[in-house]
Order: structure tokens, then C-alpha cells, then sequence
């Protein structure tokens, strides 16, 4: 499946004087792995998923690159576990310097060790810890947030509310363990009690496919009972199996953070704060759906691209990947502050939102947790943390 | 009783009220306020998500960017009466006017374009492209250029006025928000949000010839975004509005360097001066309200509320 976006000046005759036309080619390769459909249907991947988001950036890239000779070309590719290493070598193949990546945390190491020397690889999806820790690699930089920060940002609001007394439920599945140590170690960081832990053993039973709300009214308060005394739950579930099913349906009268509820997000469809609805507005107008943390994802990881191109005047993708991860690299996002890159483990600072289903609640880093070097420090691991080194 | 009448006359006839223009975003309504006693003497609707706002020359004809309605609405001054509107393009956020109060050169934020509106005919002259988000505004003195600003290819674009064609693109910092010519033209000063900085351009050459950084002791360096800028008569003064740092900059013109901040209402956006220049009104989004800066003191005055949002600001010529 190859469509190619090639973004050609269209139309856009500035009569200022252009320099020589240079071509940076990028390719988003997406990783799709066969499994059950959401708990609700609201969350249904559609199928442009991460796609529309790197279309939105390669258009802002090309529009800029219309100023300064540039143009902007972004294959889009999407595979399965088995198809992702032959779609890399065909993306490669193909001329791409930068690989936008949409996957798994495996998928995404498999990838960036395929590509070697050959391509940045840009983490657009997989949150895992190790993947920016022992895993870590130099020719990966990661957009989308680590488990660490989702977990800090969430802790340092709940630390801020003074609910520091905390039930962790967690799902039976590897990313959902990584996610569970995350906040513990936040619980940690931020001196919150973790008082209980459950595991929620996924046994492919009681989903709206069959059982619906009727048993999930009955499993729900019996699986939470009898909990110490707590201030909220706090739900790991990366795979996406009970969370949703934990608001409402609690034995005790407590709220639900972490995979539902007040959940933590690069991004939401409701943010209007820092110019953030012209930005929905474009990409409802091109995608005609509301924007995913995904696309978010993607997009940014286009627009690091292009912005390396802008600032170096340089289509060299060595050239762009040398000022990407050099310490004058930023960026905007949408997020009310210039986004960088941790030079320690190569991922990308950010705020984090807490969202509901309807609104930005508020925004990590919360005022009150300070930092020496950069206030999104407090997100994540930090220089002295890492578990990082590369070669 | 005579003499009595005669003091209330001249009571009545302070010297030099202006009326001060407050576009409120969220509340879709304009507050007015005396630039004298600072009260609000009016408020009148304004359609959906009103933004960039500016005035006539002569003073008698407002006009509004209502971002949503995709228009820019014209109000008569003397009544607060809507008289039409004018082709804006999609979601105008800001604009200029040519010096001699004609045409409009309008940023559309949604649609990477600048539209250039003759307000007598209310004809569209030209659409001229741009980069990602224009949105702000500025025109020479001489009315030779048209700068955009655009917030996520972030440049300066120079727009010849006679042939409507870019002439010139100046990479400046992060979400370039606003830009102003020196009263001379000499230069061009750019705000940047998310960069932090002020750019200083020189219009001759089209360079960046300076870059003015901002430290607050006991503000967060990423709460210093610098937006709305305005500039004395005379280039002595530049004021840059920083967001919500909540304090508005005073910059030395000859040397650059910041010499004051002076703390205003949350989320400082745009500013505007009397004609005189003796009072600097601030629009602060987040505290809803609108800070009166005593130029000559450098101290801030009072605080006036207004609707919901105030975002853009403009004050009546004499």
C-alpha cells in the first residue's frame, strides 16, 4: 500500500527569487496488529489513523518549503508485524531519510535497528520505557511521550490536589506492566502512596461485544472491593481491556485516572488554548474528523523534519539530522512553549494534557514542580535517571 | 447660578477623550471605554469570535475581524450600528489599514492568505499567499510593504503593495505573532511567542539585525511569550506584551535593551496607545480585564474590566 503525498508548490507563485528546488523525502510507516476492537466504538481507529496528521505536516512543510525552494514528499505505508521490515527497505528504497514510525514498542526497535545508519526513524506511537532506556537507540527520536511522562504528568496534578493515596489496577498484558511501573515510580517521585494493587486479568470476556454494560455493572464493584482506603484508582491499561469500564462502576465513590477517566495526552480534540483551534480547524478541513494524539504525533515528527529543513536551508538529511539533535533544535507544537529534544535519550519534551472525554482539565507541568535546566524535566526521566548510553 | 453653569460646561469638555475599542473573543462583543475617566460607556455585539479590530483615519468607521463568520464587520463609531461587512477571506484574525485608510490587508489564519479588501467598493482586490497561519500585520509608513507573519512557517513576509507579490521572506523565531514599523520605517519589529524574542529588521536589507531576549526573576522563561508590540512616535519606546508572564516590556529604541516590566493583567495580548501616547491600554485574556499604563510614569494605573476574552484593542484618533 503506497499512496505518495507529493506536495508540489501549487499555485504558490511568490515572486520572490527561488533558489534551486530541493526534494526531502520522508516516508510514515504504520504497524497495525490484528486484535479486538475498542471498548467503545468512539475510539475506532479510522483508517487514515497517524496518516492524515503526517499529510497536515508535509503540507505546512511544503508551504514554507514554497519560500525557500523545498519541497516536501511523504509516502505513506501501512504494514503488519510480518510486512514492516520489506515496507522499511521499500520506504528506503524509495529515497526517504526519515522514517515516521507508527508502532509498537518491538515493531518500532525492529525498525530502528533495520534502518541502521541508513535513516532517522521518528517514534510517533510506542510509549514504552525501554525503548527510550536500555533499548535506546541513536538513530531514534521519539515524539511520542514515555510512559514516565503520561505517569509524572498525571502524578504531578494528583500530588497538587493532595490525592495521594492511590489504587493501581492494572491489565495482564507487557505494555500494561510497563505503564504499572511507571506509576509507581511517579507515585515515588512525587510522594504518593500506591495502597493497593489488582491485576485485571484479560480473559477476552465481559467486552460490549457480548456481555455489555449489564455484566460490567456487576464485575466492576465486585473486582474493585474491598480496596484500602484510597483517593483514586489509577488504571493501567495500554492494551485497552477494562479501563473504560472502571468510571461509575467502582465499589467505592472514587474517581478514575490514567487509562480513563482524567487521562493523560499529548493531545486532545478539544484543546483551544495556544492557537490550538486553527490548527483543528486545518486538519478537520483535510481529514474531516477530529485530530488523535496519533496524528498529533505525526504530525509534529513532519514538522521536525521541516523545520530542520527551514533552519539549516539544507535538503542534506545528514545536515537535518545533525541540527534535529543539536541543543539550538526547537520546535512548535501548539503547547504554549517551544519543544526540544533531550539529548540524553532522544525524546521530545512536551506538556502533557489531563483530559476527559470532553475537555483539557489541565496541563503538566503543573506551576509548583520547578527544575534547573527545563520545566518538562519534571516529565519523564531525567539526565541523571536515564538508563540511556549511546555508542 | 451663571457662574455655576459655566464650571459644569467646562466639566463637561474634558480635553481629549478618546474612545478606546475592546474586542472581547469569547463574549462576541466590543466593550467601550472613555480613555479619560476609563469607565466602559458601551458595549454592542459583535459576531462570532471577534479578534483583530481597527479604525478609520477620519475615526468613523470600525472594523472587526469576526473570526468565525469568516467576515470582517463594519460599525459606525458615533451609533455602535453594524453598517455591512466586508469579503474578509476565511477566519480573519488580524489586519492593517493603508495609512490613507484604504484598502484592508487581512490575515487568514485557516487558509495560508493575505486579502487585500477595498472598504469603499467592499470589493476584494487580491488574495495573496502566504505561510502557514498568518496572522500579523503590519504596513510601512510610506505604505510601500505589507508585512505578514506567519505563526507555523514562521517568517516575515514582505508584500510589494503596488504588484500584491512577495517580495522578501525573513526567517524570524517561533509563532511570529505581530510586527510594527518604526514611525520612519526604517525597521521592522517582530514578536515571536513560542521563540521568546523580539526580532529587530532592517527593512533596507531585509535582515535580522538584533534579536531581543526577555528574563523575568521568578518568572518561568517558557511563560515569557511575547505577542502584542507598540512603538512611540519618535522609536524611543518599544512596549512588547508577554503573554502570561503577564508583564508588558519597556525596550530602550536606541540601544535595545529591556528597561522596565511592568506587571498587568493575565495573558497580555495586544496593546494600544492614545494619539497623545500618554496612556498604553493592555488587553489581558485571562484576567478579562484591560490594564492603563501611565507612559510617562511607567506605572500601571488601573485596571478596567471588559467582556470575555478581550483580545484586540484600538483607540480612537483625535
Amino acid at each position: 500500500m503506497r499512496i505518495i503525498a507529493a506536495l508540489a508548490l501549487w499555485g504558490l507563485l511568490a515572486a520572490a527569487p527561488a533558489p534551486a528546488e530541493t526534494l526531502i523525502r520522508a516516508a510514515v510507516l504504520r504497524v497495525d496488529v490484528a486484535g479486538l476492537p475498542p471498548i467503545s466504538r468512539l475510539d475506532l481507529p479510522p483508517a487514515d489513523l497517524g496518516l492524515a496528521g503526517a499529510r497536515l505536516g508535509t503540507e505546512d512543510n511544503a508551504t514554507t518549503g514554497s519560500f525557500l525552494g523545498q519541497t516536501f514528499e511523504t509516502a505513506e505505508y501501512v504494514a503488519t508485524p510480518e510486512t514492516a521490515a520489506a515496507t522499511l527497505e521499500e520506504a528506503l528504497a524509495g529515497g526517504a531519510g526519515f522514517i515516521v514510525v507508527l508502532a509498537d514498542d518491538a515493531a518500532t526497535l525492529a525498525l530502528a535497528d533495520a534502518a541502521g545508519g541508513r535513516a532517522l526513524v521518528l517514534n510517533a506511537g510506542a510509549r514504552g520505557d525501554g525503548l527510550r532506556g536500555k533499548d535506546c537507540r541513536a538513530n531514534l527520536v521519539h515524539v511520542a511521550p514515555s510512559h514516565a511522562m503520561l505517569a509524572d504528568a498525571l502524578a504531578q496534578f494528583l500530588a497538587w490536589k493532595k490525592w495521594d493515596e492511590w489504587f493501581l489496577i492494572l491489565g495482564s498484558h507487557p505494555a500494561d506492566a510497563d505503564l504499572a511501573q511507571a506509576f509507581r515510580t511517579s507515585a515515588a517521585k512525587f510522594g504518593a502512596e500506591i495502597v493497593e494493587e489488582r491485576v485485571y486479568e484479560d480473559t477476552g470476556g465481559a467486552r460490549r461485544t457480548d456481555t455489555g454494560h449489564v455484566q460490567v455493572q456487576k464485575q466492576m464493584p465486585v473486582f474493585t472491593q474491598g480496596a484500602e482506603d484510597h483517593d483514586i484508582l489509577i488504571a493501567a491499561d495500554e492494551a485497552g481491556i477494562f479501563a473504560e469500564y472502571l468510571p461509575y462502576q467502582t465499589w467505592e465513590a472514587r474517581p478514575v485516572a490514567g487509562s480513563a477517566g482524567l487521562v493523560p495526552r499529548t493531545w486532545h480534540p478539544a484543546l483551544e488554548a495556544w492557537g490550538a483551534t486553527q490548527f483543528q480547524n486545518r486538519f478537520e478541513a483535510m481529514a474531516h474528523r477530529p485530530m488523535r494524539e496519533e496524528d498529533y504525533q505525526a504530525w509534529l515528527a513532519v514538522r521536525i523534519i521541516g523545520e530542520a529543513a527551514t533552519r539549516t536551508g539544507s535538503g542534506d538529511p545528514a545536515r537535518l539530522r545533525e541540527h534535529i539533535l543539536s541543543p539550538e533544535f526547537e520546535v512548535a507544537g501548539f503547547k504554549g512553549q517551544k519543544l526540544t529534544i533531550r539529548d540524553w535519550d532522544h525524546q521530545l519534551r512536551q506538556p502533557i494534557l489531563l483530559t476527559t472525554g470532553a475537555l483539557t482539565v489541565s496541563v503538566s507541568p503543573q506551576d509548583a514542580f520547578l527544575h534547573q535546566v527545563s520545566q518538562l524535566d519534571t516529565l519523564g526521566k531525567d539526565r541523571p535517571e536515564t538508563e540511556c548510553s549511546f555508542p | 447660578m451663571r457662574l455655576a453653569a459655566l464650571s459644569l460646561v467646562l466639566l463637561a469638555q474634558p480635553a481629549l477623550a478618546n474612545k478606546v475599542y475592546v474586542s472581547n473573543e469569547k463574549g462576541n462583543d466590543i466593550t467601550v471605554l472613555d480613555s479619560e475617566t476609563l469607565e466602559v460607556i458601551a458595549t454592542f455585539p459583535a459576531g462570532n469570535r471577534p479578534r483583530g479590530i481597527t479604525i478609520s483615519p477620519d475615526g468613523k468607521e470600525l472594523y472587526v475581524c469576526a473570526s468565525d463568520d469568516d467576515t470582517v464587520r463594519v460599525f459606525e463609531t458615533e451609533t455602535y450600528r453594524e453598517t455591512h461587512t466586508l469579503p474578509s477571506g476565511p477566519d480573519p484574525e488580524l489586519f492593517v489599514l493603508h495609512p490613507s485608510g484604504n484598502p484592508l490587508y487581512i490575515a487568514n489564519e485557516d487558509d495560508n492568505l493575505v486579502t487585500i479588501v477595498d472598504v469603499q467598493s467592499h470589493r476584494m482586490l487580491a488574495e495573496v499567499p502566504v505561510g502557514v497561519e498568518p496572522e500579523g500585520m503590519a504596513i510601512s509608513p510610506d505604505g510601500a510593504f505589507v508585512v505578514n507573519t506567519s505563526e507555523t512557517t514562521n517568517m516575515a513576509h514582505f508584500i510589494d503593495t503596488a504588484s500584491s507579490q512577495i517580495v522578501a521572506n525573513v526567517l524570524v523565531d517561533q509563532r511570529p505573532r505581530y510586527a510594527q514599523f518604526t514611525a520612519d520605517g526604517k525597521l521592522l519589529f517582530v514578536t515571536a511567542e513560542i521563540g521568546g524574542t523580539v526580532a529587530v529588521i532592517d527593512v533596507a536589507t531585509k535582515e535580522v539585525i538584533h534579536k531581543i531576549g526577555f528574563e523575568i526573576p521568578g518568572v518561568l522563561p517558557e511563560a515569557i511569550q511575547p505577542v502584542g508590540l507598540k512603538i512611540t512616535q519618535d522609536g524611543s519606546r518599544i512596549f512588547v506584551a508577554l503573554g502570561p508572564a503577564n508583564r508588558v516590556a519597556v525596550i530602550d529604541g536606541a540601544t535595545f535593551e529591556v528597561t522596565d516590566y511592568l506587571l498587568v493583567g493575565q495573558r497580555v495580548w495586544q496593546l494600544a496607545f492614545t494619539p497623545d501616547e500618554r496612556l498604553l491600554f493592555t488587553t489581558n485574556g485571562n484576567s478579562n480585564d484591560v490594564s492603563v499604563i501611565d507612559v510617562a510614569a511607567m506605572e500601571v494605573v488601573r485596571s478596567v474590566p471588559v467582556g470575555q476574552q478581550p483580545w484586540g484593542i484600538v483607540v480612537a484618533p483625535d
